[in-house]
């Protein structure tokens, strides 16, 4: 499918739309990745140097829209929390504090052995652990994409969205992690 | 963002921190996660014969204002009733440690913690006067 962006595009759309994708958590990445590339390229400062200041605002909005619409579809999570947006659902709101229980003392768990794994340092345990939680991830993408393109479940999928929020940071504090550890070798 | 130095005290040194036993009948246990932030908390609360709350500990994985938020409130928990614990507002929390706006949901996650504790630690109660 060929994708020219425009200079004067609707800043109302979408990001799907923005990036001529369908709105469903499988998305081919390779086209939001090529498509977001020809609107940075598209509005890029260098070429409206000697513009009008009207072409100067648009490729600037633009640009900052492209940028906002890129990191929200490409990352997952992201991802599945923009489209309950577009359903009205608030996946993470604040006064919401209720998971299930089940998973609350898995995350505890997984903290416990982060802890464990940091404090021995120990970074076979944290690789470990990072492949565990990758794991589970992908579990739970794979569940998000059948509620939310296959069945039109959104509560589920919010369910299965706010739990794809923790895992992640859990992620990320493994990485940071190991990246420590990594420079204390 | 710069933290509060009553934050920065209870982070440096919580108070508090750990579990009891949550197989005794007089233990509640409140389990809450915030997916805004990824973080999880869990407080323990110890109830004598005449309701009044003896114990409270709290094990939490967040930022500073989520432990410095369960870090008070294992303070303020001793002593009081569950009536009185079930009472206890957010604000009164964000307020004592002066937490900004963005932080105010650390604070949401504390007293949602001592509400699941109370709420448990009834449920044993009930199940304990209907065995």
């Amino acid at each position: 499918m060929s994708f020219t962006p425009a200079l004067n595009v609707d800043l109302n759309l979408n990001y799907f739309e923005l990036f001529g994708l369908s709105p469903s958590f499988n998305i081919d990445l390779a086209t939001l990745e090529s498509n977001f590339r020809k609107i940075q390229s598209e509005s890029h400062p260098d070429r409206f140097v000697s513009a009008t200041s009207t072409e100067k605002l648009q490729s600037m909005q633009l640009a900052t829209l492209a940028n906002e619409a890129y990191q929200n579809l490409k990352n997952p999570a992201n991802r599945a929390k923009y489209l309950l947006e577009l359903q009205g659902i608030e996946a993470i709101s604040e006064t919401n504090t209720a998971m299930p229980l089940d998973f609350l003392m898995q995350q505890m768990e997984w903290r416990e052995s982060l802890e464990d794994a940091k404090g021995a340092k120990n970074i076979n345990a944290l690789e470990n652990l990072l492949r565990e939680m990758q794991q589970e991830a992908k579990l739970l993408q794979s569940e998000i994409a059948t509620f939310i393109d296959v069945k039109q479940d959104y509560i589920s999928a919010t369910g299965a969205t706010r739990k794809l929020i923790f895992i992640d940071k859990v992620v990320a504090d493994i990485n940071k992690a190991i990246e420590q550890l990594e420079a204390e070798l | 963002m710069a933290y509060s130095d009553k934050v920065l005290d209870h982070y440096e040194n919580p108070r508090n921190v750990g579990t009891l036993d949550k197989n005794d009948p007089n233990v509640g246990t409140g389990m809450v996660g915030a997916p805004a932030c990824g973080d999880v908390m869990k407080l323990m609360i110890k109830v004598n014969d005449a309701g009044i709350i003896e114990d409270a500990k709290f094990k939490t994985y967040g930022c500073g204002s989520a432990i410095a938020s369960s870090s008070l409130v294992t303070e303020w928990l001793k002593g009081k009733t569950i009536d009185e614990a079930y009472a206890i507002k957010n604000s009164a929390i964000a307020e004592e440690l002066a937490l900004p706006p963005v932080k105010i949901h650390c604070s949401v996650l504390a007293e949602d913690a001592i509400k699941a504790a109370v709420a448990d630690i009834k449920a044993k109660q009930l199940a304990k006067e209907t065995a």
